[in-house]
C-alpha cells in the first residue's frame, strides 16, 4: 500500500542526494579502510605486539605467585595480583652471602652513574670545545686516534687497564669504574660536542674574543648556555649506556660494589636454590626501569642521541 | 707560526691543550698503549701474571687448536651473518613501513625502539624466560593440543645460537630502523614524484632507486652492527651462560673467562688480539671507502 506520491518524492530525493554526491569536485577523500591501509596498519600492529610481548610477559610474570606460574601460561594475565615478588627482588633476593636484594645494586649503580655522567660530559664538552674553537697543532692526530679507538673491542684493553688501575690503587673501587666509563665514553661524546660547537657561528666566538674573553670565559658564558640541548642528548646517551654496562662492572669492581646489571645476572642465573621466576622478572624490570623511563620521557632526543652515537667517524 | 720561539709555541693556546689532556692520555695510553701491550703480551706464555717470556705463535696455535675457541668462532660467524642480514632486512622494512606517511608514527617508532634502551642482560633474561621449554612458548603451543611441538633453543646445543639471535634482533632492530628511517627521509621527495609519474611500482622504486641511493647509510649501519657483533658478550652471559655445555660460547666470553677465571692470560691476550684483527678487517675497508677519496681532516 505504498503511497505513490511519497514514493515519487523519495525517488526524487534519492536522485537529488545522488546528484549532490556527484557534485563536489576535487580528489576523492581517501577511505580509511582501503586495502593498503589495512595491510599497512595490520602489519605494523602485529610487529608492534611482537616487540611489546617481552615487556608484557615480564610485567605479568612478576605479578603472579609461584603456584600460578607453575600451573600455567606465561602470557595469561595474573589471576591473583601480588606485589610480593617485587618486594622480594628489591630487598631480600640473595647473591652469594648478601641477602639484601637488588637495592644494593641499584644504589651502587646510582653511585657509579652520577659521577661518571658528570665527569665524562665535563671532559668531553671542554675537549670538544677546544677541538672546535681552539685548534692546536697535533689536535687532529689525537682526535683521529680517539675516534678509531672507539672501534677497538674492549676485550683488547681490559687487562692492561686492570694493571693501570691497580698501580694507582683504584682497582676494584667505584672511582676506578668511573674513570673507565669516562675513558670509553670519550670518543663519542667528544665527537658529539666537537660537531656541535663547530656549527656555532664563528662571529660569535670572534666577538667574544675581541671583548677579551678567554678560553674558559667563552666556554662558560657563551658555549655552555647555548648548547643545553646537546648536553641533554649527551646525558641521555651516558645514562642509558652506563646503567646498562655489564662488562666494566664485572671486571673493575668487587662483589659488594657490583652495579645493578651484574647483581641482576647473579640473582637470576644463580644455580643454588629454587628458581623463583616471578622474583627474577621483577628484578629484571627493576633493572630495566631507569633506561626505560629515560627513554619514554626523552622521546626524540633519545633518537638524536643514538643517531649521534651510531654515526661515528 | 713556525718562526715562533719554542717556549711560546708550547704555551700558546695553553688552556686548550690542558683541556685536551684527558683525550691525549686516552688516545695514547689506553687506545694505543693498552692495545699494543695486549698484542705484545699475546706472544708470551703469561699465565696467572703477565710476564715477558716470548714464545712466538704458541698461544695462537693453541688457540686455534682449542675446541671451545673454534665453537666460539663458528657461533660468532653464524650469529654475525644472520644478525647482519636480518637486522638490515627488518630494520629497512620497518623504516619503509613507517615512511608511508602513517598516523601514530611516533608511537610505532617508540615501540620498535624501546628494546634498544634495555641492556643485553635484561634482554637475555627476558628471552631466557620466554624460551623456557617448561613454561614458555613450547609449553603454550603444547597446551593448545600439539603435544609433540618442540621449540627449546636454549636447551638444544645445535640451535642455541638461534635462540640468542631472536633476542639480539629484538633488541637491536630498532636502532637499524632509526638509521634507515633517517636515510629514507634524506631521499628527495622529487624522486618519489618522478617514479610515480613514470608509473613505476613502489617496490621497484625501493629496490632499484632508493636502496642504491642509500648506500652510505647501509654501509655505516653495516659497520655499526658488525663491530657490535664482535663485542657480543653480555647477551650470551645472561641468556645461556655459554651453554648448554659450550654450545653458545663466543670469542668475547672466551677472552673474559681465560683472563679472569682460568688465569691463562696468554690465551686471553691471543684471543682478544684475534678480535682486534676481526675489527680491523671490518673497519679498514670501510674507512678506506668512506674517507679514502676525500682529504682526511
Amino acid at each position: 500500500m505504498a503511497n505513490p506520491q511519497i514514493l515519487a518524492s523519495t525517488v526524487v530525493g534519492a536522485d537529488a542526494v545522488a546528484g549532490r554526491l556527484d557534485g563536489p569536485t576535487g580528489p576523492r577523500p581517501r577511505r580509511a579502510l582501503s586495502r593498503r591501509n589495512v595491510i599497512l596498519y595490520g602489519t605494523l600492529i602485529v610487529i608492534a605486539l611482537y616487540y611489546l610481548l617481552p615487556l608484557y610477559v615480564m610485567v605479568v610474570t612478576s605479578l603472579k605467585g609461584m603456584p600460578e606460574i607453575r600451573l600455567g601460561n606465561i602470557f595469561s594475565p595474573p589471576v591473583e595480583v601480588t606485589f610480593q615478588p617485587w618486594v622480594k627482588a628489591w630487598s631480600e633476593a640473595c647473591t652469594g652471602l648478601n641477602c639484601d636484594g637488588l637495592s644494593r645494586g641499584f644504589w651502587n649503580s646510582v653511585r657509579i652513574l652520577i659521577p661518571s655522567v658528570v665527569l665524562s660530559i665535563a671532559i668531553a664538552s671542554v675537549n670538544g670545545y677546544a677541538l672546535a674553537n681552539w685548534r692546536f697543532k697535533g689536535a687532529d692526530v689525537f682526535f683521529t686516534i680517539l675516534i678509531i679507538g672507539a672501534f677497538i673491542p674492549y676485550q683488547v684493553m681490559i687487562y692492561p687497564i686492570v694493571i693501570l688501575l691497580r698501580e694507582i690503587g683504584l682497582y676494584g673501587s667505584l672511582t676506578g669504574l668511573v674513570i673507565v666509563h669516562s675513558i670509553f665514553g670519550m670518543p663519542i661524546l667528544t665527537l658529539l660536542f666537537r660537531n656541535y660547537f663547530t656549527s656555532v657561528p664563528e662571529e660569535l666566538f670572534k666577538a667574544a674574543r675581541v671583548d677579551g674573553a678567554g678560553f674558559w670565559g667563552i666556554y662558560f658564558r657563551i658555549m655552555l648556555p647555548m648548547s643545553l640541548p646537546i648536553f641533554v642528548v649527551a646525558i641521555i646517551l651516558q645514562v642509558t649506556g652506563i646503567w646498562n654496562d655489564f662488562l666494566f662492572g664485572v671486571v673493575y669492581t668487587r662483589p659488594d660494589v657490583y652495579p645493578m646489571t651484574v647483581q641482576l645476572n647473579n640473582i637470576v642465573n644463580s644455580v643454588q636454590g629454587v628458581k623463583e621466576y616471578n622474583v627474577n622478572m621483577a628484578a629484571t624490570i627493576l633493572t630495566g626501569l631507569v633506561p626505560l623511563v629515560v627513554y619514554f620521557f626523552s622521546g626524540k632526543l633519545f633518537v638524536r642521541g643514538i643517531a649521534a652515537g651510531a654515526v661515528k667517524g | 707560526m713556525s718562526n715562533g720561539k719554542r717556549p711560546t709555541q708550547l704555551f700558546r693556546n695553553l688552556s686548550a691543550k690542558i683541556a685536551a689532556i684527558p683525550m691525549i692520555l686516552t688516545a695514547v695510553v689506553v687506545f694505543v698503549g693498552c692495545s699494543v701491550w695486549t698484542v705484545v703480551y699475546s706472544f708470551t706464555d703469561s699465565k696467572l701474571l703477565p710476564r715477558t717470556n716470548f714464545v712466538g705463535l704458541d698461544q695462537y696455535e693453541r688457540l686455534w687448536g682449542t675446541r671451545r675457541w673454534l665453537i666460539s668462532i663458528e657461533n660468532l660467524a653464524i650469529y654475525g651473518v644472520l644478525s647482519l642480514v636480518f637486522s638490515l632486512l627488518i630494520g629497512f622494512l620497518l623504516a619503509a613501513l613507517l615512511d608511508q606517511k602513517i598516523r601514530f608514527e611516533d608511537t610505532f617508532r617508540t615501540i620498535f625502539l624501546y628494546p634498544f634502551a634495555l641492556s643485553f642482560i635484561v634482554t637475555g633474561l627476558v628471552w631466557q624466560w620466554i624460551l623456557n621449554p617448561d613454561f614458555g612458548v613450547q609449553n603454550i603451543v603444547r597446551g593448545l593440543g600439539w603435544d609433540s611441538f618442540t621449540f627449546d633453543p636454549l636447551y638444544d646445543s645445535s640451535i642455541v645460537i638461534y635462540g640468542v639471535l631472536i633476542a639480539g634482533l629484538w633488541q637491536g632492530t630498532g636502532l637499524v630502523m632509526c638509521l634507515m628511517l633517517a636515510g629514507l627521509r634524506g631521499i628527495d621527495e622529487d624522486i618519489w614524484k618522478a617514479t610515480r609519474v613514470e608509473g613505476i611500482p613502489m617496490w621497484k622504486t625501493y629496490l632499484f632507486v632508493v636502496i642504491p641511493m642509500m648506500r652510505p647509510v647501509f654501509i655505516t649501519t653495516l659497520v655499526i652492527i658488525a663491530t657490535g657483533i664482535v663485542k657480543l658478550y653480555d647477551l650470551i652471559v645472561a641468556q645461556t651462560g655459554g651453554g648448554p655445555g659450550i654450545a653458545s660460547e663466543v670469542p668475547a666470553k672466551y677472552v673474559y673467562d681465560l683472563m679472569f677465571q682460568a688465569q691463562n692470560l696468554g690465551q686471553g691476550f691471543a684471543a682478544s688480539t684475534m678480535m682486534l684483527v676481526t675489527v680491523v678487517i671490518i673497519v679498514i675497508p670501510w674507512a678506506y671507502l668512506e674517507f679514502g677519496g676525500r682529504k682526511h681532516g
